[in-house]
């Protein structure tokens, strides 16, 4: 439903986003990932319309957003929580949107309702909001036409534990209904939960990309000793490479058994060991929002090298 | 796998996006107050002139022409407002999500923009026939009900021309401080610097908005008049204007 292909956009010198390409099917929820910086929300501006490619397109139901008629209707849009005027009420912000879109305002009440706002926080000013409300007001704005698609930058900024919780179950039921969501974070644990699928970023490049089973399958073993550096010698004499993981545990890239087999030789008791399973990806994401843009060449290439 | 959207609903008119304009331009505090302003201004023009003018000055047009100079001088600032508060506010990512064809809510806000200086014409008449009908009652001063059609046609040529300048000010600078103290400050300069050097007198004939746009005030505005007010307007409001539209164009919304 939402296709991006080959995108590129360039400031002046510096390359925002450098070709990049992805599919989001109608049905699913798509986790975009990246470091902040990496070139998620230039993507989404460009998705919006709201900003031009320099070279390659993007597209929703095979159409640009410039060429939708009434773009509320079919796509809903989140971009920023903070683009409301603080002089408007709740409910005057979303009036104007149900103008615009032809929707009748009884759908503002509803929506309103549906995020948390009924009542009187409807009537306050956006002005004295907290950002979490805001997210809320953004995400009732982005619902109001009835689209098919959802556009969010960032929507659980804000939001507490419980709203989190909330938005996750309101997404998987719109893409379960057969709507498409592309939704960004530059946290993992944050879209690991709701995503189908999940597409990487660093540095305007693209990292990695595919469904979530599939990227967090495969990415070696965790394993952990008492004595850690008894471990990882026993683990390079057996021509494994590690790298550090959370806490005292290492991230070897083999299978259990390998590892396993390779600690016994040594003699080195284990006090866990396990398909390293969404740690060898959070590993990698680690590495992207530390390295920056310079080290995402790297990082793609250890993805490479990890599916390979 | 759906690949195609539903079919969707046509796009707003631009009747709907003028009305959502409008609405837009007193849906906040500061245009509440900046329209409620611009009314009793109107007022208070017309009645301060009843109590304290010479008493030939006590006329229905006279009345009307003293109430075009507050509004005229508020309206453009409620032209600025209408476009900055959508960079300022940062509401332009809403609003161009929902209408990517950024020229079309430019040509709503100029509509709004120009009903909105009607209403404020109206105000004054409205204004003007008030304290016209009071001026037997509370002064010993005679009046008169006596106005031209050229009269009122030149105020509101002239109300609607200061409301758009605002709006082509605001679409070219974009930021509300900006555009308002340029809006003020660079015709005063002009002012002051054609004035003192003779050598640029066809400068003020010609260019000067607030010179060759006087005659409107009284509905005094003649033959070449007209072509003296029409370049200013090509400088104030076509140039900035074109220059808003393509930077608008241009420019990526964040």
């Amino acid at each position: 439903m939402i296709a991006i292909e080959h995108l590129t956009r360039r400031y002046g010198a510096q390359l925002a986003v450098a070709d990049v390409s992805f599919t989001c099917p109608a049905g699913s929820v798509t986790g975009f990932l990246g470091p902040n910086g990496a070139g998620k929300s230039t993507t989404m501006r460009v998705l919006c319309g709201l900003a031009e490619p320099t070279s390659g397109s993007a597209t929703i139901g095979g159409r640009r957003f410039r060429d939708l008629p009434n773009p509320g209707r079919s796509v809903g849009v989140l971009l920023d929580a903070g683009a409301q005027h603080a002089g408007r009420t709740g409910r005057e912000a979303l009036t104007l949107s149900a103008m615009v879109q032809g929707v009748p305002a009884a759908r503002v009440d509803a929506m309103l309702e549906l995020v948390g706002l009924g009542g009187p926080a409807a009537g306050k000013r956006v002005g004295q909001y907290s950002l979490g409300m805001r997210q809320r007001l953004g995400l009732a704005q982005a619902l109001l036409g009835d689209p098919q698609v959802l556009v969010l930058d960032e929507p659980a900024n804000g939001l507490d534990p419980d709203g989190i919780y909330w938005m996750r179950g309101l997404l998987r039921g719109f893409a379960d209904r057969g709507g498409t969501v592309l939704l960004s974070s530059h946290l993992l644990r944050e879209v690991e939960a709701v995503a189908d699928q999940l597409v990487v970023i660093a540095g305007g490049r693209l990292v990695a990309a595919g469904s979530k089973d599939e990227l967090l399958a495969g990415t070696g073993t965790l394993v952990r000793a008492r004595d850690r550096s008894a471990l990882q010698q026993a683990l390079s004499a057996s021509g494994i490479s590690t790298r550090p993981g959370d806490g005292d545990a290492v991230l070897a890239s083999a299978d259990p058994e390998q590892v396993g087999l390779a600690t016994a030789r040594a003699g080195v008791p284990l006090v866990e060991l396990r398909p390293a399973g969404g740690a060898g990806l959070e590993e990698l994401f680690r590495s992207l929002t530390h390295a920056g843009p310079q080290g995402a060449d790297g990082a793609a290439a250890t993805v490479q090298e990890t599916r390979a | 796998m759906t690949t195609t959207l539903l079919p969707a609903p046509p796009a707003p008119t631009l009747p709907t996006l003028t009305r959502v304009e409008l609405r837009k331009s007193r849906d906040t505090r500061a245009g509440f107050w900046l329209l409620l302003t611009l009314g009793v201004a109107a007022l208070a023009v017309p009645l301060l002139t009843m109590f304290f003018a010479d008493p030939r000055a006590k006329t229905f047009t006279e009345y009307l022409t003293l109430a075009q100079f507050p509004v005229s001088l508020l309206l453009p600032v409620l032209g600025i407002l209408l476009v900055t508060s959508e960079w300022s506010q940062r509401t332009a990512m809403t609003t161009f999500a929902l209408v990517p064809q950024r020229a079309r809510v430019v040509v709503a806000k100029l509509l709004a923009a120009a009903l909105l200086a009607l209403l404020g014409v109206v105000a004054t008449l409205v204004a003007a026939g008030l304290v016209t009908a009071l001026t037997p009652v509370l002064t010993d001063d005679a009046t008169s009900w006596e106005v031209t059609a050229q009269h009122v046609l030149q105020v509101v040529a002239l109300e609607v021309l200061y409301v758009l300048v605002g709006v082509a000010f605001g679409l070219l600078l974009r930021t509300s401080p900006l555009a308002i103290v340029l809006y003020f400050v660079v015709p005063t300069i002009v002012t002051v610097l054609v004035t003192t050097i003779p050598a640029l007198d066809w400068v003020r004939e010609w260019l000067d908005l607030t010179t060759t746009t006087e005659p409107m005030y009284s509905g005094d505005l003649d033959g070449a008049g007209w072509a003296r007010a029409g370049t200013a307007t090509v400088l104030w409001f076509v140039a900035p204007l074109i220059g808003g539209w393509v930077r608008l164009q241009r420019s990526e919304i964040a």
